[in-house]
């Protein structure tokens, strides 16, 4: 006892009260680098287009460069396909939904995909690699996360192939034809994976166009399409900008448009489609409340908060990125966070301790800065973490904002970047209130220990997904999609088969 | 002194929110027999009347879609014992609108209640085949189950004037959707008629609510109207279709369209519960299971 009071008694700086004291870890909390191997992994220096089958030039001539977000060094470039070249991809799929896989045993197209997904899980570790390389997310996540999940949804959706008119009582189900399918760049292989595997599952041939600066893994997609032996012109991949997806919604002879995006690009495709008979899907952007109560187990609601707005560096649609906190909580709940995402560790993509990889683009990097700014010209607060930011690519610190109201823009735009408003209510009827407050859908997290609660909110959300206790949670037996202006149609579980099925 | 007793005649108005209103406009269309003769006026609905009609939708949607399912299949049921009731009046109101026999008119008549008669048993049991749980991979407890949309706007096909109406609309509003619905513009009256029946019905006041008048002068405003969740187009018509789902995008309402040649809304095509998922969505839920 002695020995201890005079030790205390050498300690020179005062002793912070216990409410009062931070979590303060210094040059501590840096890990020694842990890099993931990627030298095994080349990338080609040009990529060309994937139609029928093969990799052919563009029509067009054009290419353009593709480059690491974490280090702004060029990667590769990508064929720039324009309408000629998106014309030759559809005729493709038509041919080959006509001739082959139109025609073939519902089992036989099963098998194709439970080999296409083994053969992902074989080279999942490149994947891997390659997405994180091409669009800056950690390893850990590639890894652990989006690589899982696109082999899981192959071999999901390739078991439904022979057994659809199971999924669709009292109906004979048939394939539309050709799908145009047009994905983001957040989760490259897996939106890929969310549109081929049940396009083709129902019978249908597709003509895929990813997002320009995430067109690797596609491509590298398409060479495992090769090694699986899937006929020739089943799946097309067409690379390029806006131009490219525009002349894939406009083509004739397209018979359904599938589309993850913005919601402001969302409803150009939906005027575009209108009157032409095509059939439309959109998975768009969103707004997603946070809500949490007095009564809910607060370190994991923090936990769950990080996830829902840090995962992916905030570039997720289903983002909770408004959190609503039950006043009484509110010191806590801010306090918590604030010594959390000190705790995130932000830096090469590559490594495996990273927490939060690169921003996507330079565009997508200077949008969350305006937002940022306007959310603090409108009068909310940043805490931000001290980290420091490597001095090459794009890069932001994760981030929440005290004092937004509803009004302000931070609370109703979608910044897609590792921002997060917070708010207070009082009542559960005034979280509702708040929360339904967008013009959005697409999903909600509610957090409190009280069952009832959780079902009286998750009836009253108006979102597509709820998450209870937990948040960002994805399988492919799952259907997933919004409300209002996040979209319409499911993709994944027995929902997604719909946006590919006539029903007769 | 004459023994001659002069007919009353009645003008037939707008249907919203549970009562009978004229046009704000003022407005008035005459309803003319095949022969030409003139039968009775209409109300031609303005896009104002349109507007107060999505009001009372939006204001009966929250209790039309708490109600339980039972209770919204017994309504739509007794629905169907006011229509039988009354089944001479609209047999009456065909019969001299369109210039069919009555035989014909009293076929379209008797299926209309026997479509609603079916509908009525949807109510709670569309939920259980459309729904799903969900085995996902992680220790959670995953369930997808269909909610109403809201408002649904739906515009009747031409002909037949009220079989095609009532199978476009109690698809939508047994899941608890509340409608404004376009009648036939080629014949109201049957329409406005139906409309007078299930304000006797239990059908709480703005479920249905229900405008005669000119398509193509409400279409465009209707399309864009941004508290309007869904359109059901049953019109059949290519100009109509396109300035509505083209319209439509602008806060991306579901669209839907059901193209039918008149004899087609007779045969067992149009009576399908899939059409109740044209306007619902699907909620997914998650939980993780553990202590």
């Amino acid at each position: 006892m002695k020995i201890t009071r005079n030790l205390l008694a050498t300690i020179s700086h005062p002793i912070i009260p216990l409410k009062d004291r931070r979590l303060n870890f210094g040059a501590k909390w840096d890990y020694t680098p842990s890099l993931e191997d990627a030298k095994p992994y080349s990338i080609a220096p040009r990529h060309e287009l994937f139609i029928n089958g093969k990799f052919t030039a563009p029509a067009s001539g054009h290419y353009f460069p593709s480059i690491n977000p974490a280090t702004e060094q060029p990667l590769t470039e990508i064929a720039a396909a324009n309408a000629a070249d998106v014309d030759r991809a559809v005729k493709s799929a038509r041919r080959a939904y006509d001739r082959v896989w139109g025609k073939l045993p519902a089992r036989e197209r099963g098998k194709y995909l439970y080999r296409i997904a083994r053969l992902i899980q074989e080279k999942a570790r490149e994947l891997a690699v390659l997405e994180t390389v091409d669009g800056g997310k950690p390893i850990k996540e590639s890894r652990d996360i989006d690589l899982p999940l696109v082999a899981a949804h192959f071999f999901y959706y390739a078991g439904w192939a022979d057994k659809l008119k199971y999924a669709f009582p009292g109906k004979t189900p048939r394939p539309l034809g050709v799908a145009g399918q047009i994905i983001p760049w957040n989760f490259p292989l897996l939106m890929a994976a969310w549109k081929i595997a049940p396009a083709l599952a129902c019978g249908n041939t597709v003509v895929l166009k990813p997002a320009e600066t995430t067109s690797i893994t596609a491509l590298r997609l398409a060479q495992i399409f090769q090694e699986a032996g899937l006929p020739d012109g089943v799946v097309n991949i067409v690379t390029g900008a806006g131009v490219t997806g525009a002349a894939l919604v406009q083509h004739p002879d397209i018979n359904k448009i599938a589309f993850t995006g913005s919601t402001e690009v969302g409803k150009l495709i939906a005027k575009a489609v209108a009157g032409s008979g095509k059939k439309l899907t959109l998975e768009l952007g969103g707004k997603a409340a946070n809500i949490i109560f007095e009564d809910a187990p607060l370190d994991q609601a923090i936990e769950g908060i990080i996830a829902g707005i840090y995962f992916n560096q905030g570039h997720v649609c289903c983002a909770g990125s408004r959190l609503l906190v039950q006043e009484g909580i509110y010191p806590q709940v801010v306090k918590k966070l604030r010594d959390r995402i000190q705790t995130l560790r932000v830096g090469n993509p590559l490594d495996k301790n990273t927490d939060i990889g690169a921003i996507n683009s330079a565009a997508q990097l200077a949008k969350i800065r305006e937002l940022v700014q306007s959310g603090l010209a409108e009068g909310a607060a940043l805490q931000q973490t001290q980290c420091t930011l490597p001095a090459k690519g794009y890069w932001y610190p994760p981030t929440f904002l005290t004092g937004v109201t509803h009004a302000h823009r931070v609370a109703q735009e979608e910044i897609f970047g590792p921002v997060l408003s917070v708010m207070t209510f009082r009542t559960p009827e005034e979280a509702l209130e708040r929360a339904n407050n967008t013009p959005y859908g697409l999903s909600a997290g509610i957090w409190t220990d009280k069952g009832s609660k959780i079902f009286k909110m998750a009836a009253k959300l108006q979102a597509g997904v709820i998450w209870a206790n937990c948040y960002n949670k994805f399988d492919p037996t799952s259907p997933f999609g919004g409300y209002q202006e996040s979209g319409f149609g499911r993709e994944g579980g027995l929902h997604g088969l719909a946006a590919y099925c006539r029903l007769d | 002194m004459s023994t001659t007793r002069l007919e009353v005649k009645k003008t037939y108005k707008l249907f919203i929110g549970g009562k009978f209103p004229r046009s704000e406009s003022g407005r008035y269309l005459p309803a003319q027999s095949p022969a030409g003769a003139h039968l009775d006026n209409y109300a031609h609905a303005s896009r104002k009347d349109f507007r107060d009609a999505v009001v009372a939708a939006r204001a009966a949607a929250g209790g039309w879609a708490k109600a339980t399912a039972y209770l919204r299949g017994q309504i739509l049921y007794r629905a169907a014992e006011m229509l039988q009731n009354r089944s001479g009046e609209l047999v009456a109101e065909i019969a001299r609108s369109t210039g069919v026999t009555p035989a014909k008119a009293r076929r379209e008549v008797n299926l209309a209640i026997d479509r609603l008669v079916h509908y009525a048993g949807w109510t709670d049991k569309y939920a259980q085949i459309f729904s799903s749980v969900n085995p996902v991979a992680t220790p959670h407890f995953n369930f997808t189950l269909p909610e109403p949309v809201g408002v649904v706007a739906v515009l009747a096909a031409d002909e037949p004037s009220l079989l095609a109406l009532v199978s476009l609309v109690a698809p939508v509003i047994l899941s608890g959707n509340t409608a404004v619905v376009i009648a036939s513009e080629k014949f109201p009256l049957p329409a406005a008629t139906f409309a007078e029946i299930l304000a006797t019905s239990d059908l709480p006041g703005g479920v249905v609510n229900l405008l005669t008048g000119q398509r193509a002068e409400l279409a465009p405003h209707l399309a864009t109207h941004m508290d309007v969740n869904a359109v059901v187009d049953g019109t059949g018509h290519a100009e109509l279709q396109t300035t509505l789902q083209g319209g439509s995008a602008v806060n991306l309402k579901r669209y839907t369209r059901r193209d039918f040649q008149p004899a087609e809304w007779f045969a067992a095509q149009a009576e399908d519960p899939y059409w109740i998922l044209d306007t619902v969505e699907y909620k997914t839920a998650w939980h993780p299971m553990g202590v």
